[in-house]
């Protein structure tokens, strides 16, 4: 399994990526082959403000379903519309595949989260 | 845990593993979705040796399985299959199973895994007329060939004319070189088919000739996952999700398989429930938005009074819809009437609709 270095990673096996006072979340590549064939991304918390650690959306996948856990507190600006119509995207490319983009407030404290070596030891 | 002939293969082959009834047992391989599609397109195998076979043999064997099951089984002739019902004495459901009969003195149950123990005690209690009975559970393997291809890949492993076994038949032949192998025109797929029943010693030999013998059909091996969303898309019921032993044939709507013109256990019990009208009933429903409903979510009416719950649910593979099964207040049971799962504390619209979820040769 791959963990780009690039990425941070929580231990609910979320991914981040970090961009000024934004932030795309993702489902790291362990997380979606535990998942198998993702079926429908629940993510009612668009336009709202979500604490850290608490749920943002829920994930489906054929036979189970999984609570998504933000990885820090902001708002919810954005969906992937494309997972709407294609969920499967998730576990074809779990990091092309954001799943919501966050607004967080400067400066990011990110101490809580875990590098790609941290989180490969975290899941091996 | 316990293993079938089977388990190392599997393992070899990259399995994803779970305990299921106390087996372990291969959940996917490259993914349900896949996997579902490769039966209904063309051929998959199941190692489904974890479940039970139970012989019960001589010449009061009849009337032991005609004093314990629903169907009639006096209707059965030397290799003949009939689905039926084990019950309890509160008409509740003990098992769901398969009966062979394999001479006019000895017939087959296959039971569910997660039931072997169970049911075998319960038949030694309500064997009053001294019929023989053996557990061979663990001597027995079973491998499932399902998919359209399923005919044409076993028939190049066998003389026997495949096309001369009807549904719910069987024969007692030679297949792949091994010997007394029961092939069964069964499954539990909808996909078409049969089950193989024969001596574990000879399971990887088997699954080898099988494989290549599918080779250029593209055969692939297929999960309990898998085996899940076929049999749900075919609305048949499911031990232990759909069925128990507080749940009645006739709620479950195996009616079909439930005959008064003999007795069986509970057998008035059943009588009356259906002379007085069932409270509630199996159905079948689809989802009309996103959401999936899952083993006991709750269902409500419109109005927003508690009707029923969920007891199966998926994502179809075929249909690319969420479909599920459930018991529901008989007043809501029609085609089309829409109810809502409470799903994340939401309530999503579902309709009910007819059995089975999509057309196959079988149905």
């Amino acid at each position: 399994m791959y963990y780009p270095t690039h990425l941070l990673y929580t231990k609910d096996h979320e991914w981040i990526k970090l961009d000024g006072e934004f932030a795309f979340i993702g489902i790291s590549d362990f997380a979606q082959k535990e998942l198998g064939d993702i079926v429908f991304l629940d993510i009612p918390s668009l336009n709202t403000v979500v604490e850290n650690e608490a749920v943002f959306g829920t994930v489906e996948a054929v036979k189970t379903v999984s609570d998504l856990f933000m990885p820090l507190a902001g708002k919810v600006i954005e969906v992937n519309t494309l997972l709407e119509k294609s969920p499967e995207l998730v576990n074809k490319d779990p990091y092309g595949s954001w799943i919501i983009k966050v607004q967080v407030n400067l400066p990011i404290d990110t101490t809580h989260l875990l590098s790609a070596e941290q989180y490969t030891n975290l899941v091996q | 845990m316990k293993e079938t002939a089977l388990t190392r293969v599997h393992r070899e082959l990259g399995a994803k593993m779970a305990e299921f009834a106390g087996c372990n047992m291969p959940i996917q391989y490259e993914g349900i979705n896949a996997e579902h599609e490769t039966v209904r397109r063309s051929v998959g195998v199941f190692d489904v040796s974890h479940m039970g076979e139970i012989i019960i043999k001589g010449p009061e064997a009849l009337s032991l399985i005609q004093k314990i099951t629903t169907n009639d089984a006096a209707k059965l002739t030397d290799g003949k299959v009939q689905y039926s019902c084990l019950t309890n004495d509160y008409g509740g459901i003990v098992d769901d199973l398969l009966v062979y009969r394999l001479d006019i003195d000895t017939y087959m149950l296959v039971v569910n895994a997660s039931n072997i123990e169970k049911d075998f005690t319960w038949i030694k209690l309500k064997n009053t007329v001294n019929a023989e009975i053996e557990n061979i559970s663990d001597k027995i393997s079973l491998l499932a060939v399902q998919g359209p291809m399923a005919l044409a890949t076993l028939q190049k492993l066998t003389k026997v004319n495949l096309l001369e076994i009807p549904y719910y038949n069987f024969q007692i032949n030679t297949l792949a070189g091994i010997s007394n192998v029961i092939i069964s025109n069964t499954g539990y797929t909808g996909a078409g088919g049969f089950e193989l029943y024969f001596s574990s010693v000879d399971a990887p030999v088997l699954w080898n000739h099988i494989f290549d013998a599918g080779k250029q059909f593209g055969i692939r091996p297929i999960g309990l996952g898998a085996r899940d969303t076929l049999r749900l898309e075919m609305g048949y019921c499911l031990y232990g999700n759909d069925i128990d032993d507080t749940t009645s044939p006739l709620e479950a709507g195996l009616g079909w398989i439930t005959k008064f013109d003999k007795e069986f256990t509970a057998h008035q019990i059943l009588r009356e429930q259906k002379s007085g009208g069932l409270s509630r009933r199996l159905v079948g429903f689809e989802m009309l938005d996103r959401s999936i409903p899952r083993h006991d979510y709750k269902i409500y009416s419109e109005n927003g009074v508690h009707i029923g719950k969920v007891t199966s649910g998926t994502q179809s593979p075929t249909l690319k819809k969420a479909v599920g099964l459930g018991y529901i207040d008989s007043d809501f049971a029609t085609e089309n009437t829409t109810v809502f799962v409470s799903i994340r504390n939401k309530m999503c619209p579902a309709r009910i609709c007819r059995l089975p979820f999509i057309r196959t040769q079988i149905s």
